[in-house]
């Protein structure tokens, strides 16, 4: 038999078969998962994934007694591509629930497609300002923050350390934005100097010519912005330009548990002891957390990232929510007021939904230090904010 | 005016300029000599950085890496020639284009199952990971040896191309290559040869800026497309055009992003500067492109015997 003939009669026939039994089981949960798993940034993605299997495999991989069934996608850190992903989970899939999303672009790309299908969306990472103020949504959820919030919480903390003047530097993207505002809104001394990098799949990853203009200032602080790979190239200049002691380093979403295992292979020891805010920290003492963490670490051989943390809430607030209705996915209305309930073991401990379903919570400084076991990792040196909502509430209107 | 923030950018734009020369020289004598596109250039660029890396993580030093991975590169050059690159040369530019995109997304898959998606730090020896201090200037050491190593580099293919019986076959390669075929000239030999050199010196780029970025997936497509406006500003086929024209680039781009957004303010708003600058810095190099091609499409050097 030719190969040709074979195919019609053996492996058509076994496709048409096997399609539509996969299509009719509905006695399941079905959650797609949109993440970065190819490009550079793919680490983040990979984060986020381990972080995923390790809640389904933390919840016995069921949700009100219905399987769960996760497909994950990669955007390929491209909005179009997210949003054909997005549209994919939702009209060929079917799934019930839309999560992931790190980037803050494509996130709004892909909101309208899961949204206008009736889908549940809940960002893991991405919190952009529009999304938590005009554009809030019934059925979309955050497990991480508001872009704004973070740096607030490190603006505001640079006034309590008496710093007075502050050169900035982020990417020139919506998040990059977000964080700009965020940190100006809270730091009462001078912005002497603020540079917009180049941002996306060719982004701008030598700084010479901004950390010349940076030192020149004069400024007491440098606060950053550079989540991927290009947190490890801003970080090695800044350290080659030895502006260690006279600029101290100030960050977010810069430094975490993807890039320090590597900045401690190639001995950036500059590093140690630098200072960013964040919801969260490996070390935070919450039975979620110790959980996750300790898991994590026997699984992967090192500390989770702030990335995966929300990654595992969000399927941990999904299962608070599938569990609440008893596995009635119909129930619409008893999932959502499940979802803003968050009545769950956070990793961040216990917190509340505002009005536009953005957390509530607090926020810390932690420092990178090196473990017990000599690890580099970070630990919490100080709170904030406590129970802290972002700016954006009071233009939604919900 | 801050004279030594300014002698400081136009060191950070010397440095870039060069490295963008390492890359375009081979570019344009492959583009120039041969006819051919070759897209894959920047995975050259990034295979070096993942050589050099992979031998200092083995425990050898930075300079002996940096030799091996040369070497490295020069076979991966000829290998590439001569099992894809010479089956392509009769075909026309929008083969090239599909057959070197190809290139592209296989040597960023074998990148991805050999090293991993993470990327690669790669640690620099203590002597170069410091400071010097030059009157009131304190510039990165490395940020040194780069200028030097491209200006050591600019020298012996300058040497090469100008004195050597190579470099007048290359010379009359660009200029007339039926006419260099005709007089009996092993073709197949030559273009062997040009090819390994230019993927050696991809190599030799993406291994000095390896330390400062990191070696990472898709970092030569980054850069490749700014080559491209090298070699078409410099004029094709010219090795002095690329030296000229690199330069010029790094300069335009490192200025534009240092002192754009305080000339800007000088006409409107300190919010709208801010907006524009970053924005109108991206696009400075791609301006004078546009410039060049309407005022001269041969590019600013082309090589002798070539009119528009």
């Amino acid at each position: 038999m030719n190969i040709k003939r074979y195919m019609m009669r053996v492996v058509l026939p076994i496709v048409f078969i096997a399609l539509p039994t996969g299509l009719m089981a509905a006695d399941s949960v079905r959650i797609g998962f949109v993440t970065t798993l190819t490009t550079p940034a793919g680490v983040i993605g990979t984060d986020m994934k381990n972080s995923v299997e390790l809640a389904l495999e933390h919840i016995g991989n069921k949700m009100g007694g219905l399987d769960v069934e996760l497909i994950i996608e990669d955007d390929g850190f491209k909005p179009d591509i997210g949003k054909q992903k997005t549209d994919k989970l939702v009209k060929q899939d079917d799934v019930d629930f839309v999560t992931g999303f790190i980037w803050s672009h494509v996130l709004l790309a892909s909101r309208q497609s899961a949204l206008d299908a009736g889908k549940f969306l809940i960002s893991a990472n991405a919190g952009p300002s529009k999304m938590a103020g005009a554009l809030c949504h019934e059925n979309f959820f955050s497990t991480s923050w508001q872009n704004d919030q973070t740096p607030m919480a490190m603006g505001e903390y640079l006034t309590q350390q008496g710093v007075k003047s502050l050169y900035i530097m982020v990417p020139n993207y919506a998040a990059g934005k977000d964080m700009l505002s965020g940190t100006e809104s809270t730091f009462q001394g001078e912005v002497v100097g603020k540079d917009l990098t180049k941002w996306g799949a060719d982004a701008q990853l030598d700084f010479s010519a901004e950390l010349a203009k940076a030192k020149a200032s004069g400024a007491e602080g440098l606060f950053v912005f550079y989540p991927g790979k290009a947190g490890g190239a801003f970080l090695r200049q800044y350290q080659q330009a030895g502006l260690q002691d006279e600029l101290p380093l100030y960050s977010v979403f810069t430094v975490d548990s993807i890039s320090l295992p590597r900045f401690q292979d190639a001995e950036m020891s500059g590093v140690l002891g630098s200072r960013m805010a964040m919801f969260w920290s490996p070390d935070l003492d919450t039975p979620g957390n110790r959980r996750f963490v300790s898991a994590y670490l026997e699984k992967h051989g090192r500390y989770p990232s702030f990335y995966g943390a929300q990654s595992y809430d969000a399927i941990m607030l999904i299962h608070s929510a599938v569990e609440a209705v008893g596995g009635n996915l119909d129930d619409k209305d008893g999932i959502r007021a499940a979802l803003k309930a968050a009545n769950f073991e956070s990793v961040r401990g216990p917190y509340t939904y505002g009005n536009n379903h953005m957390p509530i919570q607090n926020f810390y400084i932690r420092e990178v230090v090196e473990d017990e076991a000599g690890r580099w990792t970070t630990r919490i040196v100080d709170t904030v904010f406590e129970n802290h909502q972002d700016p954006y509430a009071s233009e939604c209107k919900m | 005016m801050d004279w030594g923030l300014l002698l400081t950018q136009l060191m950070n734009g010397l440095q870039l300029g060069l490295l963008l020369f390492l890359l375009a020289s081979g570019l344009t004598l492959v583009f120039g000599i041969m006819d051919f596109i070759n897209l894959s250039h920047g995975s050259f660029y990034m295979i070096g950085a993942y050589f050099c890396g992979s031998i200092v993580a083995r425990g050898g030093s930075f300079l002996a890496a940096v030799l091996i991975a040369l070497i490295g590169m020069f076979v991966v050059g000829a290998v590439i020639e001569r099992v894809i690159a010479r089956r392509l040369y009769r075909a026309d530019h929008l083969d090239h284009v599909l057959a070197t995109f190809g290139l592209i997304l296989i040597f960023d898959a074998i990148v991805h199952i050999v090293w991993g998606p993470s990327g690669m730090a790669i640690p620099l020896p203590s002597v170069l990971d410091g400071q010097v201090t030059l009157g009131s200037l304190v510039l990165p050491t490395y940020r040194l040896v780069i200028i030097s190593g491209g200006l050591l580099v600019a020298a012996i293919l300058s040497m090469l191309v100008t004195r050597s019986r190579l470099g007048m076959m290359i010379r009359a390669g660009a200029s007339n290559r039926t006419m260099v075929e005709a007089l009996g000239v092993n073709i197949h030999k030559l273009f062997l040869v040009v090819f390994a050199i230019g993927a050696t010196m991809s190599g030799f780029a993406g291994m000095l800026i390896a330390p400062i970025t990191e070696a990472s997936i898709g970092m030569g497509n980054d850069i490749i497309i700014i080559a491209f406006v090298v070699v078409i500003v410099g004029g094709i086929g010219s090795v002095k055009g690329a030296f000229y024209a690199s330069i010029l680039i790094g300069l335009i781009d490192t200025l534009g992003r240092s002192y754009l957004d305080d000339l800007l303010e000088i006409f409107m708003s300190l919010d709208y500067a801010e907006t524009a600058a970053p924005a109108l810095s991206a696009m400075l190099v791609y301006i004078l492109m546009a410039v060049v091609l309407a005022f001269r499409p041969q590019g600013l050097f082309p090589p002798a015997g070539i009119r528009a």
